[in-house]
């Protein structure tokens, strides 16, 4: 199969969702000409035109109303936001108006939008453009979230998001844009709520999101070496999540480590394990572990940066605890 | 030019600071070009003119806050190059400990109160500054710089409505350099960006920001009448800005000519201008400002050489400064 980029899968979901739906338009800064600072949009304006890939002033709450505004009026705006840290700019339009106005209208306003964003540190970039704030939207009922791991999960997703009724936000993670990944040339859409085995075991069970997803694969690879068979699970969307493959996982390996580059503490990692705790409490083996970003503003320096997130390394010495009976008596 | 009559200490030091600026920046840009910067920055070079004429019309307990774009303001505030370079590069001599980096940079102890990386994020923060100023009955004023892209922030026009209510000793310093990233002012900003201002009754100026004595001459007349409670005030500085939105942005023709680039850095560069009225009004001779050149170059230099040298921050100072220790006040 062809390997493309996580950037092209996203550019092309777009374009061929925008060639079968006319009410799809894109809306954001520097979504035209510039292709997004990341150039993942390249080439759209030029075969959709300006009306339907809009460059905005900075204007983040404002262009993020509108597109609420043309999703209760028929259209399917894909917003395109960014850096995920400019969420906390446009809550309000997102959480108290788009994910609300279907329940609080009894069912007659929906809003069927995309909002586009990212996720993800290391990338130099200081406190405000290296945020993971996917559990805060997750929190916010009327809203769900896609976090695809790579191209393949990327192209699918987005295509399912833009045909969902409701609003959706899709993290991608900005560290990725270059990663290849097999994406079949023929059209496919992956459905909501459904996790992905990534990588079958008996021992442990790593349940990771976005890039997260290949730091498990990668711990795997290593615990395999050291007879440890572990398990890997990508949920591709936490709202909804598709607790049954989770649970029947946990069940089989009795030990689970949930990974996660939002802050750990009140997030995705902590939804999941208690989940597991409450549904599968009498076939584990050992208290789920939690493996987040550490609870601090992301920091520049390369040297405080790289310790704040959950590393292969990391994720295999917690398996490796697990499987001694170390974590069983842990306070 | 025009023809304000200082002393010749305060001529040459003008041009001494904006020296400083853009040898900061062309050191700045050659460690990223020799990838011993982390991360990406964006260069300030062109607009020396701007924050200089401002910031040498202010005291040292004024205040300012700073942009993206924030070296330039960092230097004409008072910081030094080696703590500059130091967080440049994520160094634990750095003005922030390394955490803030170059989107974050700032000499605190010369009221620089942040840079900040959420375009139009410090309007709130400079105001209040102002707010508080008033409140203590202090003479202290707050220059709030911006570009022209964040005028498309809400936000602006908050504070400005209770800036003008509250008649706060603050000066909005619009530093319009004709893009935000890769888009033209024209295409993001509707009618005039002073009328804006005028509309809360603030009094607003349009100046050439590439002479530094004008820019100077308009604050010095601006800061004691905001001093005296007559703000606030607003500024539109004409600049532009030599490089790319950020030193990545190389290939930039297609939202950007080259003939203007050149126009503006052969015709209207503020530091061959001030060069030419120091020589012409006899205050210094070319080998005198050849000299100051070299020193400069030389300071920043061995500045380069120490940050390249020094130590990161130690691993545990990673979760130190996300609380303060407010013992004292539950005392
Ligand atoms: C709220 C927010 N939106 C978008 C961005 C991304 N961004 C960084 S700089 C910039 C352009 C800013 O233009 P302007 O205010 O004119 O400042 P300049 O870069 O020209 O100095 C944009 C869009 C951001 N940092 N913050
Ligand atoms: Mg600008």
């Amino acid at each position: 199969m062809r390997e493309i980029t996580l950037s092209k899968a996203v550019n092309e979901a777009l374009a061929e969702e925008m060639r079968r739906d006319e009410t799809v338009f894109i809306i954001g800064e520097d979504v035209a000409e510039a292709g997004t600072p990341f150039k993942v949009l390249s080439g759209l304006v030029e075969e959709f035109g300006t009306d339907r890939v809009l460059d905005t002033p900075i204007s983040e709450p404002g262009f993020m109303g509108i597109a609420v505004g043309a999703a209760m009026t028929g259209a399917r705006p894909v917003v395109d936001l960014m850096f995920g840290d400019f969420l906390f700019l446009i809550m309000d339009q997102l959480c108290n108006q788009a994910a609300k106005s279907y329940y609080m209208s009894g069912g007659k306003l929906n809003v069927p939008l995309v909002l586009r964003t990212n996720l993800g540190a290391t990338r130099r970039s200081a406190a405000q453009h290296s945020q993971s704030l996917h559990a805060l939207v997750a929190h916010i009922p009327g809203l769900k979230v896609a976090m695809p791991s790579s191209a393949y999960e990327a192209k699918g997703l987005m295509k399912t998001a833009i045909r969902d009724d409701n609003p959706v936000v899709i993290f991608e993670d900005k560290l990725m844009y270059n990663d290849k990944a097999p994406v079949p040339e023929e059209e496919f859409l992956i459905p909501f709520g459904q996790a992905n085995i990534k990588r079958e075991g008996r021992d442990v069970t790593l349940i990771g999101t976005s890039s997260m997803v290949q730091v498990c694969e990668a711990a795997a690879e290593t615990l395999a070496a050291e007879g440890i068979s572990a398990e890997v699970i990508d949920p591709r969307t936490i709202v909804p999540l598709d607790e049954a493959t989770l649970l029947a996982s946990a069940k089989k390996t009795s030990r689970v480590i949930v990974v996660d580059e939002g802050h750990q503490s009140f997030g995705v990692t902590g939804e999941i394990a208690s989940r597991i705790n409450e549904k599968a409490f009498y076939h584990l083996d050992a208290p789920v572990l939690r493996m987040g970003a550490m609870d601090v503003p992301v920091p520049f320096s390369p040297a405080l940066e790289d310790i704040t997130v959950p590393t292969p390394e990391g994720v295999a010495e917690a398996a490796r605890r697990l499987m001694s009976g170390e974590m069983i008596h842990a306070a | 030019m025009s023809d304000t009559k200082h002393n010749t200490e305060d001529y040459l030091r003008m041009y001494r600071q904006m020296v400083r600026i853009r040898t900061f920046e062309d050191n700045a840009n050659q460690l990223y070009l020799s990838a011993k910067m982390p991360g990406l920055t964006h260069m300030y070079s062109g607009e020396e003119a701007v924050a200089v004429g401002i910031c040498e019309a202010l005291t040292d307990s004024d205040r300012i806050t700073s942009t993206h774009r924030g070296h330039g303001h960092c230097v004409a505030k008072g910081a030094e190059f080696k703590a500059m370079f130091c967080e440049l590069l994520g160094k634990e001599e750095g003005y922030c400990r390394g955490k803030g980096g170059s989107m974050h940079i700032a000499d605190q102890s010369h009221g620089n109160l942040g840079a900040n990386a959420i375009v139009g994020g410090s309007m709130g923060i400079a105001t209040g500054s102002a707010l508080r100023a008033k409140l203590q009955g202090a003479e202290d004023v707050t220059v709030c710089f911006f570009g022209d892209g964040a005028t498309a922030q809400g936000l602006m026009y908050e504070v400005m409505n209770m800036a003008a209510l509250w008649n706060l000793p603050v000066i909005y310093a619009c530093e319009n350099n004709g893009y935000s990233e890769y888009t033209k002012t024209e295409e993001i900003a509707a009618g005039s960006i002073t009328a804006r201002a005028e509309a809360f009754g603030i009094e607003a100026h349009q100046v050439d920001g590439q002479d530094v004595l004008g820019v100077n001459a308009l604050m010095q007349d601006l800061v004691p009448r905001a001093r005296k409670g007559e703000g606030p005030f607003f500024v539109e500085l004409m600049t532009y800005r030599y490089h790319g939105h950020h030193v990545g942005d190389i290939n930039r023709e297609y939202y950007r000519a080259k003939d203007e680039e050149q126009d503006w850095k052969e015709n209207r560069d503020p530091i061959i201008r001030m060069r030419a009225w120091l020589v012409e009004q006899g205050i210094a001779s070319e080998d005198e400002i050849e000299a100051m050149n070299s020193e400069i170059r030389e300071d920043a230099a061995a500045a380069v050489d120490y940050a390249l040298k020094a130590p990161y921050p130690d691993t545990r100072e990673v979760d130190m400064h996300v609380y303060t220790d407010i013992a004292h006040a539950c005392a």
